[in-house]
């Protein structure tokens, strides 16, 4: 296995289960199972405990290890230098191992056979992938300076949609010259390749890629944080190589060009920080930059933000696998209990995993009386004038 | 059995927070340091003090051993269930219950952690704070005041037990009780007048009940922080500069230091000086009052503070020092482990002198120093040893250098903290019998079945 | 290693010969009652006798700066101070910092083009060697180059003499040799202080040529002067004791400030009577004094409306640069002002 020889290292320390200002637990499969099997530092004694033949690979094992989110929290967080930059790869390369050994939870199994057998999460047809798009009149790429790539979230899921048509809307309200390609491209695989499936990764990439080579693509504005994680780190190796920005990041200097109603009501906005943009790509600023620019909103800052973000839950597959959930203390759910603490009417998302996640969990905990999810796209196009471009 | 032991305590605690998987019984069978693993037959994790109390009331009915966990950071192993049973993870419970700023306590669960509590009061009650170990911040408040810890405000206010206010325990039998002012009242505000309880419960390495609610004492935060690193080369000197530095009554923490690596530091001793005060010209008076203390050996030039610019002083304030967890990398292996002696501060030398010895004896990587406690009353000396947890031989090495350490330790008079099991041993050996009878007489009456951390404190 | 050492230049004479004693009269913090009494300490120095001089000096170089016939007075002190043992900071703050800033042995031979920024010690710094101005710039730094002029606070200069040629020995082998370069940027002035006042009073060989980073600066903003956005602002500057050793470089540093449009307002404590940033007297165990170094440098820049502070010195930048902050200035150095300026 890739990366065995740090496993032993790990001291199990437990800074990986907290965020950097110890505010309550932030490792989302610690937070909600509480055994010290599922934080960091159990996944790491377990993986050499395996390999040294001292515990067999079982369900348990493998739900231990599929339910990392990927979050990078104990990347972030872990107290020894060099050696927390290989944390996630060694996981990674642990659950490589476990899905050839044939172990794998059945939820991991299902999400990756879709992805080999669909190219996407959802089993649906490739030609359909612009469906999404259905009524806005967007243009198909061809000359415009950037595309607009949707994950499987943002194209298949209802509420994924939504966030989709809400970001190509105010893209286009911002003046940003982009086109859509309707058919034909495979979901990112960057969950495939955070569930270990490297190979599944490059295949998926590969077939993008001659996609996007059809189209002649150069420039990409991304929905969601995970396909601007995989575009830009994962891609080139494969021989993709384009200038990858989330939208956040083009429409932050954009902003300016949108024209703004009247009065808008004042209204608190907790930001929630996705773990792809934010502790993977080091973006905290262009989302705040949007809103901030947003008449009538005041920022509200949760606990956990930037740096210290709770996850939503949904990264490394958890997001179809639905490892997480169960219990009361989901991390999507005490996240919009912990939104709801810091006094927010909405708590704005730039991701649409997060989005739906967030959402679910908001009805779950009753609070949709007083919290609204909505991506930070949404907020803003709520805001814009009537009729402006 | 243990089917049932799982479907019994699931009725309890709820499926979820119950196992009896392999993965559970691996990874909860040892602790960081190097003692063999013990296998648990289950681990329970309760939500409140209902539930621990139902717990051990099963555990009682099918004479099942019971140990208490917190974060299990404690290295020496005293979380391990040496004869099976049950661990009872505490760490579901980290509710922080109450704080009262005007007399400077608080209430928390009995798993809730020093890092929760340290950001809880940063955003609550910001002219307050607690007295944090160096051990990480997910370690338990209610784990290191049952081991005798200490940390950042120990010169202030003592070892972390002394700033004990009260307990909520949940007995080896099953009743709840508590200790301290709030078996009379509804403040947790100290342990006195009444016969105190509460030294049924501290340094029993959890033979004596599993603590559901403490109360700790807070102090005044200071606005204004800083630090002075005093070095001398002549560890004969450290009881006497100790003895000045602390009389000055202006230290909160004061944390002597002795590491071969890096390089520069090999064979200087170091005393790191923490202090705070409310303005910039108290925290001057206090740094002139601690420099005027050791003046004459600055004028003999034979000791002196580091000049430190304020961007260096930034590792030395914060708090935990992520220098501790830092340790275990030393040699690329996850492992360290270290006696804690708690002894008189005039053997500092005898101490120094020993780790050295021991440490160049056995060839491992050490890391000597030491907490003082109170204004200068005792102090928790440490030898802390790293090893490679991938090498048995390693690891071997420094089990070795632990034992020797334990020994010569109290054959200085001091006593190893949080001892492990055989060091507990060697305590016992060198205890007054009659005060090891007492114990065994109290342990007895509190716990009939023999069900709590069985393997601690005994003899044989 | 004193029946060995080259003495420092230094001619007696000259020094008899003196009217004025102007490197102790000038002394911002030895009092002295007439210039009888200064004259007759530095003769016992001359003579290598105990003076309470060589007791009571902070260490701040200006005495080089003050001499008027450029006879080393501070090297010569430094050098009794050793020969006398006496120790200005205790011993083992001396001998551990002499440990720490040891040689670490860890160079290996790096292709480098000019120009070549020395950053000596000060790896944090290497941030700094950015944009336009340092376009192309090769960055060397580390304890195995390092300067070490350090040690004329601590009476040491045996460890000058041991250590310098070692470090230009691993400049030249590591960087320069193969390179073909002949000129070396000092970013610090300590270490062009180094390789010419040092290098030429202690008779060590320098095989480059050192250039300050003032020089070096001045000759850039010529060739981007197009770029140059004027700050309009005032600043204060601190003048580090370093700079005692290469006065001639002070105009230099005017010029650039007018280059950028800083204007450097006139405060009590620069130029020839700048007063120590307060960093030294706490290694020798003066915090006391030192507080009062850091005050009287404070509240004089309050006085004169400067926007911010600029320090030449990283170590002086250390030492002052929170205090400055909190009093509501922005500490900066040199370059960095200038990278403000160039719009980088």
């Amino acid at each position: 296995m890739q990366h065995e020889e740090i496993l032993h290292r790990c001291f199990r320390c437990g800074y990986c289960k907290l965020p950097g200002n110890y505010t309550d637990i932030n490792c989302p499969a610690y937070l909600s199972f509480r055994f010290e099997t599922y934080s960091p530092g159990g996944r790491m004694w377990l993986l050499r405990a395996w390999l040294d033949k001292k515990i067999d690979a079982g369900a348990r094992f493998a739900e231990i290890m599929f339910a990392c989110a990927t979050c990078g929290n104990c990347v972030e967080h872990c107290a020894f230098p060099e050696f927390r930059d290989r944390i996630l790869l060694a996981f990674t390369a642990g659950k490589d191992a476990l899905l050839e050994a044939g172990c794998a939870p059945p939820a991991v199994r299902d999400l990756l056979t879709k992805l080999q057998n669909y190219g996407n999460a959802y089993g649906k047809p490739v030609k359909k992938y612009g469906e999404w798009a259905e009524g806005l009149d967007l243009p198909v790429f061809s000359d415009q300076e950037y595309l607009f790539f949707t994950d499987d979230v943002g194209t298949w899921d209802p509420r994924g949609r939504d966030m989709a048509r809400s970001v190509a809307q105010l893209l286009k309200t911002a003046g940003v010259s982009f086109g859509i390609i309707p058919e034909g491209l495979r979901s990112d695989g960057n969950d495939a390749g955070a569930m270990g499936e490297t190979a599944l990764l490059e295949d998926l990439a590969k077939k993008n890629i001659d996609v996007l080579r059809k189209y002649n693509v150069q420039k990409i504005i991304t929905l969601s944080p995970h396909s601007l994680n995989t575009l830009k780190k994962d891609y080139p190796g494969f021989g993709g190589n384009y200038q990858v920005f989330h939208y956040t990041q083009v429409l932050a200097f954009a902003m300016g060009r949108l024209t703004f109603s009247e009065n808008p009501p004042p209204v608190k906005i907790a930001y929630h920080d996705p773990c792809y943009l934010g502790r993977h790509n080091t973006d905290y600023e262009s989302a705040r930059m949007m809103l901030r620019a947003t008449p009538g909103v005041t920022l509200v800052e949760m606990d956990r933000s930037r740096k210290n973000t709770l996850c939503c839950g949904g990264g490394g597959g958890n997001f179809f696998t639905d490892l997480l959930s169960g219990g009361d203390d989901s991390s999507a759910r005490v996240r919009v209990r912990e939104a709801a603490d810091a006094g927010a009417d909405i708590l704005a998302v730039a991701c649409p995993m997060c989005a739906v996640m967030l959402e679910d969990a908001m009805k779950v905990e009753n609070l949709d009386a007083s919290l609204r999810v909505m991506d930070v796209s949404e907020i803003v196009l709520e805001r814009v004038g009537q009729g402006d471009c | 059995m243990t089917s049932d032991l799982i479907a019994r305590l699931g009725k309890i605690v709820g499926p979820r927070f119950v196992s009896g998987e392999a993965e559970e019984r691996y990874l909860y069978s040892m602790d960081q340091g190097t003692m063999p693993p013990a296998v648990p037959d289950a681990v329970v994790m309760p939500a409140d003090t209902e539930e621990v109390r139902q717990v051990v009331a099963l555990a009682n009915e099918l004479k099942v051993p019971v140990v208490p966990m917190g974060a299990g950071l404690v290295l020496s192993g005293l979380t391990r269930a040496l004869k099976g049973g049950i661990i009872v993870d505490m760490k579901r419970m980290n509710h922080i219950i109450e704080v009262n700023p005007k007399s400077r306590y608080v209430v928390v669960e009995g798993g809730a952690s020093q890092g929760m509590l340290q950001a809880y009061l940063k955003k609550h009650h910001p002219d307050l704070k607690h007295s944090m170990p160096d051990a990480p911040p997910i370690a338990t408040l209610a784990g290191n005041v049952c081991i005798h810890g200490s940390g950042h405000l120990s010169v202030l206010g003592g070892s972390h037990s002394d700033m004990l206010t009260g307990m909520e325990v949940v007995l080896p039998t099953g009743e709840v009780v508590r200790t301290g002012s709030c078996s009379v009242s509804d403040g947790w505000f100290a342990r006195s007048p009444l016969p105190d309880l509460s030294g049924l419960f501290m340094g029993w390495s959890g033979t004596t009940g599993i603590v559901t609610k403490l109360g700790i004492k807070l102090f005044p935060k200071y606005r204004h922080n800083d630090v002075l690193v005093f070095v001398a080369e002549d560890a004969d000197l450290m009881p006497e500069i100790i003895y000045r530095l602390t009389s000055t009554q202006v230290a909160e923490d004061m944390t002597p230091w002795m590491t071969p690596k890096p390089d520069w530091a090999r064979g200087f001793l170091h005393i790191n000086i923490a202090y705070g005060a409310h303005t910039k010209k108290e925290l001057i008076f206090k740094r002139n009052l601690l420099q005027a203390s050791v003046r004459e050996y600055a004028d003999q030039k034979i000791a002196g503070f580091l000049p430190l610019p304020p961007p260096q002083k930034g590792r030395f304030l914060k708090i935990p020092s992520p220098d501790l967890a830092r340790f275990a990398d030393l040699r690329k292996g996850g492992g360290f482990e270290y006696v804690g002696a708690i002894m008189a501060i005039e053997k500092f030398a005898d101490a120094y002198r020993a780790g050295l010895e021991i440490a160049e004896k056995y060839q491992v990587s050490y890391s000597l120093g030491a907490r003082i406690i109170g204004a200068g009353h005792c102090m928790m000396f440490f030898f802390a040893y790293a090893f490679n947890r991938a090498d048995a031989e390693d690891v071997r090495r420094a089990s070795d250098a632990l034992e020797a350490t334990n020994t010569a330790a109290l054959e200085m008079g001091g006593i190893p903290w949080k001892a492990e099991e055989p060091a507990q041993k060697q305590i016992i050996e060198k205890m007054d019998p009659e005060t090891f009878a007492l114990m065994e007489k109290i342990r007895s009456i509190l716990d009939p079945n023999g069900i709590m951390n069985p393997g601690n404190w005994e003899k044989k | 290693m004193s029946e060995k050492k080259t003495p420092i230049k230094f001619d007696p004479e000259l020094c008899l010969k003196c009217e004025t004693t102007a490197c102790l009269m000038n002394c911002q913090y030895i009092d002295f009652a007439d210039r009888g009494e200064a004259r007759a300490e530095k003769l016992k120095i001359n003579d290598g006798k105990d003076s309470r001089v060589l007791h009571e000096c902070l260490t701040c170089y200006a005495c080089q700066e003050y001499c008027p016939f450029g006879n080393n007075p501070f090297f010569l002190i430094v050098d009794r101070q050793e020969e006398q043992g006496i120790l200005p900071a205790p011993k083992p703050i001396v001998t551990e910092q002499l440990r720490m800033m040891g040689f670490k042995d860890r160079l290996v031979k790096q292709a480098v083009a000019g120009p070549v920024v020395d950053m000596c010690a000060f790896p944090m710094l290497t941030g700094c060697v950015r944009g336009k101005l340092f376009e192309g710039a090769s960055v060397i730094v580390g304890t195995d180059i390092f300067c070490n002029i350090m040690w004329l606070h601590f009476a040491k200069n045996s460890t000058i003499r041991d250590r310098v040629p070692r470090a230009i020995g691993n400049i030249m082998h590591y960087y320069l040799e193969d390179a073909g370069i002949s000129e070396l940027i000092c970013f610090h002035d300590e270490c062009y202080g180094t390789y010419t006042s040092v290098a030429d009073a202690y008779g060590i060989e320098v095989p480059f040529k050192p250039i300050h980073q003032f020089d070096y600066y001045n000759q850039r903003l010529d060739k981007l002067k197009d770029h140059i956005k004027p700050l309009n602002v005032k600043i204060a500057y601190q003048r580090p004791c370093s700079n005692r050793l290469c006065p001639e470089t002070d105009k230099a540093l005017d010029e650039i400030f007018e280059k950028i449009g800083a204007e450097r307002v006139p405060r009590k404590h620069d130029r020839k009577t700048a007063l120590c940033c307060g960093g030294v007297p706490r290694a020798h165990q003066r915090d006391e004094f030192a507080d009062t170094l850091v005050e009287k440098n404070i509240n004089d820049m309050l006085k004169t409306g400067a926007t911010y502070c600029v320090f030449n010195c990283p170590f002086c930048m250390a030492t002052l640069g929170q205090e400055v902050a909190e009093q509501g200035l922005m500490p900066i150095l040199v370059s960095d002002l200038i990278q403000i300026a160039l719009g980088d």
